[in-house]
């Protein structure tokens, strides 16, 4: 590689210029809003106040916070525990690995929302899941199974559970199978197997999956917004009504500041402890 | 070298997962055809519905400006983007290791926090909203994608072959051209292709940076599921999985013949 600080920042110049004027600059705005006083009407007043964090923490939205966080790590813990043995699977799968691989790419391409919706006509109180109930007389009345915590991470899971088995599939595939013999020849069982050499080597891989699953399960509003209508929220629907709808931009600033230092805070302990070649399970 | 129970296991637990991912999908194809216009009630095949979602005036314009956006983005993103892998796979530089730092942001950053960043910059500049105000977040999001499947490719390459292009008087401009770009460009027409994708499926930043006439066809899907369930989602629905299915197949099989990533 050439040392040339001239000719790598011509080369990059424009795309830094695009990152820095649409993405970080608006970052750094959203931060100062979210440090500013709320005016009438939704006036932004450059006064400095906490007031946005304060109430982000005040038992209405702290509730809703803790709520997200729990319920987009439940969903990203379930997710793991379906897309690693699916993943090992796939892997180990011979001629099939290629189609059954695509079959995962389907839904993983399909719009979020579409995906959603397929499960409102399954779920919702004339679903077919209740129709069928009914019919056979198991119950009166339908069930509410998509107004529930249960129903929201059902939809998270669905959602993103993709996210997760791409990179812990990379991982496994690259996996050095030789690594596996050497510790079967040396008297390791399978059980030992797996957790001594197999796991540790495609902890890259869970990591850039747990990554790339908690962080839009954290964040999306969609899910809770088709499936409870508004009743159950997590942090992107507070954030979007406190642009949209209460036109209270500091506190869906600060929300927004939050998600952004939790995902930095990620992004760079994944950095710390992963190879560049790693990296590229991320995308 | 797995044992034939444990195979088994796995075997019957993906089929299980297999089954959670298409059955959803597959009531929606089903319903598709349904003669009833309310719910989930089967009353008779028909094809009635697919005629009509042809005409519907808003459904077109929200799939031009879907293309629309799409191929703007993927051609702005895409050359951007290549740029930039081409200065990370050459150049060591001050600033490096932060340059690839912000290049893995968009790849993570919740696409709520880009959408409501900008929607406050353009409040700021007091900018009215229109179907051109979602390009800078698309783009903004698609960069990265394209940076690091073309980064992909090139450190895939012989980096002898433009050497010796220029050992035989091949000025540095003649060398891309003959050498290096024949030879990443598959690598740059995957990353357009993952660019355009993304920028058609992305729903959040459009949601809050288009303006209020401007919808585009995720935009439009939304403002149809909120209502609930309905005869022409079905429809639409139907024909997106069976596009993304078809684009999934052909794209797939030739890419994993191709050898390539992605």
């Amino acid at each position: 590689m050439i040392r040339n600080f001239k000719k790598a920042y011509l080369l990059l110049s424009p795309s830094l210029f695009w990152l820095t004027l649409f993405l970080v600059i608006p970052v750094v705005f959203i931060a100062i809003i979210s440090f500013t006083t709320n005016g009438d009407f939704g006036a932004i007043i450059y006064e400095f106040s906490t007031k946005a964090y304060t109430s982000a923490f005040s038992s209405l939205y702290a509730k809703v916070i803790w709520q997200s966080v729990w319920w987009a790590l439940l969903a990203t813990v379930v997710c793991l525990l379906v897309a690693y043995p699916f993943a090992y699977f796939i892997a180990n799968a011979g001629k099939w690995k290629n189609i059954l691989l695509l079959l995962v790419m389907v839904p993983f391409w399909t719009n979020l929302l579409i995906r959603l919706y397929a499960w409102i006509i399954l779920l919702n109180n004339q679903g077919v899941v209740n129709n069928f109930l009914m019919d056979l007389g198991f119950i009166e009345e339908p069930l509410q199974l998509m107004y529930s915590p249960g129903g929201v991470i059902l939809g998270l899971v669905y959602g993103f559970l993709p996210f997760m088995i791409l990179p812990i599939y990379s991982s496994i595939e690259q996996l050095d199978k030789t690594y596996l013999d050497a510790a079967e020849d040396l008297g390791a069982g399978p059980v030992r197997t797996f957790i001594n050499v197999t796991l540790p080597l495609t902890l890259p891989g869970i990591l850039a999956g747990f990554i790339i699953t908690f962080v839009p399960a954290i964040s999306v509003f969609v899910v809770t917004d088709l499936f409870t209508g508004g009743k159950l929220l997590m942090v992107g629907n507070v954030i979007r009504d406190a642009f949209l709808v209460e036109m209270n931009w500091q506190l869906g600033a600060a929300l927004s500041l939050l998600l952004m230092i939790l995902v930095l805070l990620s992004l760079m302990i994944f950095m710390r402890f992963t190879s560049r070649k790693d990296r590229k399970l991320l995308v | 070298m797995m044992r034939p129970r444990t195979k088994k296991i796995l075997f019957s637990f993906s089929l299980l997962v297999f089954l959670f991912f298409y059955i959803p999908i597959l009531f929606v194809i089903i319903f598709s055809f349904n003669d009833s216009k309310l719910g989930t009630v089967w009353t008779g095949f028909t094809l009635d519905w697919y005629g009509s979602i042809f005409q519907n005036k808003q459904l077109i314009s929200a799939t031009m400006n879907s293309i629309y956006l799409a191929v703007i983005t993927t051609i702005i993103s895409t050359i951007l983007g290549t740029l930039a892998a081409l200065a990370l796979h050459r150049y060591t530089f001050i600033g490096k290791k932060s340059v690839e730092f912000l290049f893995y942001i968009p790849v993570v950053i919740p696409d709520i926090v880009v959408a409501v960043a900008l929607l406050a910059i353009y409040g700021l500049l007091n900018m009215s909203l229109g179907l051109n105000t979602a390009v800078p977040g698309h783009v903004a999001i698609t960069i990265s994608y394209v940076m690091l499947v073309v980064l992909a490719r090139l450190s895939s390459f012989d980096n002898s072959l433009e050497e010796t292009a220029k050992d035989l008087g091949a000025n540095e401009w003649k060398t891309f051209w003959k050498v290096t770009f024949p030879l990443i460009f598959p690598g740059i027409m995957a990353g357009a292709l993952l660019a355009f994708t993304i920028s058609l499926d992305e729903f959040v930043i459009s949601f809050f940076t288009l303006g209020p006439g401007d919808n585009t066809l995720p935009v439009l899907v939304y403002s149809m599921v909120r209502l609930g369930v309905s005869p022409e989602v079905n429809v639409l629905s139907t024909i997106i999985i069976a596009i993304m299915f078809i684009v999934v197949f052909v794209v797939g099989l030739r890419m994993r013949k191709g050898g390539d990533a992605k």
